[in-house]
């Protein structure tokens, strides 16, 4: 459950790994996602808050792709997200009724924000990286504020009906919730094969490598502004569509989803949930956001405070979130096992040798 | 002709000269040291040639190319590789996984993300020889950041190995070794001086002078002194400056 699996002389010995395109946990999240529509009133939740926790998934795992993979601290990722939202919208209420078209356009559109943004910012690290992110998402909101004639201002982009999604024969009305949440439980699990795919590629591990020492990757001949580059526009797709999801199941696109502040939510979330140190982070953080956000909202106006609270406990107690308690947990129990078994293990070996 | 020439380099950090006047050539096959009192320019002169900072002065040439003011990238596949005087790896991947991905291939598959890290066997036996050379077989699977110090340095040379660098340079590889360190790396280096072109800098004289073909001294930016180990051992200037107590005290010990 680490960032990615290690390549091992297991691997050179026994002739290469299979290309890997699932793995346990990804095949156990979905069934449970798949199966939430038929559990959700027992336990309190309702299907269109499953809709928003997945959504928040695709966000996260794109962004992580950033933070935990690349370690570049994007404070100003509810940009791209906003720009998804926006750019779904207009494509839905003036050029297509075709959702996914418009999807594959809200990705596109925030694709190219966030390259032009990492054009800018691909040479910086850091602190200065952070600030320049801060910077830069401020420009989206500021613009998604005042050019009113694009995108409602204030009001946001309202009236984003929810038409019919075609693929060939198959024709999905997403008016229903739950229609609407398996389609997005889909494209989760297509964004989810793709990222498990690439952060075992040789890009995977050279965001990596980047992240642990940029100038060592510098000499030993990888080119990594590039990389610093593309690892921007392509979490910046994730965004994108994640952000045209959300722009249909709402309806509408506001611009609050663009303030820093908004921002922070998908760090945090990333960070609670364990995105430094394990694939799953993102996903696990999504989840006890956007849940937290709705039960603890239902408690009390000021659920944010405790929500923040929660943030400071992880970062004081346990920097690696919550997937890190798990892998520490995890540790615990094989070390025993390892002491159970180290006597039997070590008789036969010295009978061989 | 030399495989790898420097040609009157001259570098400054704001109004203090680092590089004076400095002209080297390195012939293939050979190992050549370089020596030098500390501050002597020795890293800074390394950091010219494989691409940290440009000279402000000077040419870098590779096998009659001008290098000169190229990226470390760009200067890594053309075939030059270094090492680092302070140990600068991948901590959170294993020696396996650092050596792999300063392999050609594997760096040429940069973007392709529909493949697989170790998806090549070749590759990764290639890998896996690169870390059986510098004696690291067993630890291959250990994650880099938790390995021994001794181990932490014969890796940081197999870093640069991966690469079957044209030219190999290596900054000050014993910096912080032990007796035993020292003599498992002289081992290491007199085999990989055998299919390599070396340059390193070293500040154990006895070390040093064991291994290289020709030696450089630098000294206020420049070279003070050249020649075959033999020579420098009666060079007036190399026995004057502290340099020559170096040698005394190595060979008091």
């Amino acid at each position: 459950m680490a960032l990615s699996t290690p390549v091992t002389t297991k691997h050179a010995r026994a002739g290469g790994r299979p290309l890997g395109w699932v793995s346990r946990p990804m095949l156990v999240t979905l069934a449970l996602l798949l199966s939430f529509p038929l559990w959700a009133e027992t336990v309190g939740l309702y299907p269109y808050l499953g809709i928003e926790v997945v959504v928040w998934m695709i966000y996260a795992l794109g962004f992580n792709l950033l933070l935990g993979y690349a370690g570049l601290p994007s404070f100003g990722h509810g940009a791209f997200f906003g720009v998804g939202a926006y750019a779904y919208g207009l494509c839905a209420r003036g050029l297509t009724a075709n959702p996914l078209v418009a999807l594959a356009v809200a990705g596109l559109a925030a694709g190219v924000a966030a390259a032009a943004v990492g054009a800018l910012i691909a040479h910086r690290r850091g602190i200065y990286y952070a600030l320049m992110t801060i910077a830069c998402g401020q420009v989206f909101w500021f613009v998604s504020m005042k050019w009113r004639a694009l995108t409602g201002g204030e009001d946001g982009l309202l009236n984003i009906r929810r038409s019919t999604m075609s693929v060939g024969p198959l024709h999905v009305g997403l008016q229903d919730n739950v229609t609407l949440y398996y389609v997005v439980v889909a494209v989760l699990g297509v964004a989810l094969v793709f990222l498990w795919r690439l952060v075992h590629s040789p890009f995977g591990k050279a965001l990596q490598a980047i992240r642990m020492n940029e100038k060592r990757a510098r000499f030993i001949g990888y080119d990594v502004w590039l990389t610093k580059w593309a690892v921007f526009a392509l979490s910046g797709i994730f965004a994108g569509v994640a952000g045209g999801l959300l722009a249909i199941s709402q309806e509408s696109a506001y611009p609050n989803v663009m303030s820093v502040h908004a921002s922070g939510f998908v760090v945090m979330a990333t960070l609670i949930g364990g995105g430094t140190v394990s694939f799953w982070g993102p996903v696990i953080g999504a989840l006890v956001f956007i849940v937290a956000r709705d039960l603890l909202g239902a408690l009390t106006e000021t659920w944010l405070l405790w929500y923040g609270l929660l943030f400071m406990a992880v970062v004081l107690f346990k920097p690696e979130g919550i997937a890190g308690l798990w892998q520490t947990y995890k540790a615990r129990l094989s070390r025993r096992a390892l002491r159970v078994q180290a006597p039997m293990k070590e008789a036969p070996q010295n009978g061989s040798v | 002709m030399a495989l790898f020439e420097a040609r009157h380099l001259g570098k400054r950090f704001g109004d203090r000269v680092v590089l004076e006047d400095i002209t080297l050539s390195f012939e293939a096959g050979q190992l050549s040291g370089i020596m030098g009192p500390n501050g002597a320019g020795k890293s800074t002169c390394f950091n010219v040639l494989t691409g940290h900072f440009p000279p402000d002065r000077g040419q870098v040439i590779l096998d009659g190319e001008d290098i000169t003011g190229l990226s470390p990238r760009q200067i890594a596949r053309r075939g030059v590789a270094r090492s680092f005087q302070i140990i600068s790896l991948f901590d959170e991947l294993t020696a396996l996984e650092n050596v792999l991905l300063a392999l050609p291939p594997v760096r040429a598959a940069g973007f392709r993300i529909l493949r697989d890290a170790a998806g090549d066997p070749a590759t990764v036996a290639q890998a896996l020889e690169v870390i059986e050379r510098v004696g690291l077989g067993a630890s291959a699977d250990v994650r880099s950041g938790s390995l021994p110090y001794g181990e932490r340095r014969s890796l940081e040379i197999a870093v640069a190995l991966a690469a079957q660098p044209r030219i190999l340079f290596l900054d000050e590889p014993t910096q912080g070794m032990g007796a035993d360190g020292r003599r498992h790396l002289l081992r290491l280096i007199q085999q990989l001086k055998e299919r390599f072109t070396i340059v390193m800098i070293e500040h154990d004289m006895e070390f040093l002078f064991s291994l290289a073909d020709k030696v450089s001294v630098i000294h206020w930016g420049q070279v003070i002194a050249e020649g075959t180990p033999r020579e420098l051992r009666t060079d007036p200037w190399v026995r004057r400056s502290s340099l020559g107590a170096d040698t005394s005290e190595a060979a008091d010990a």
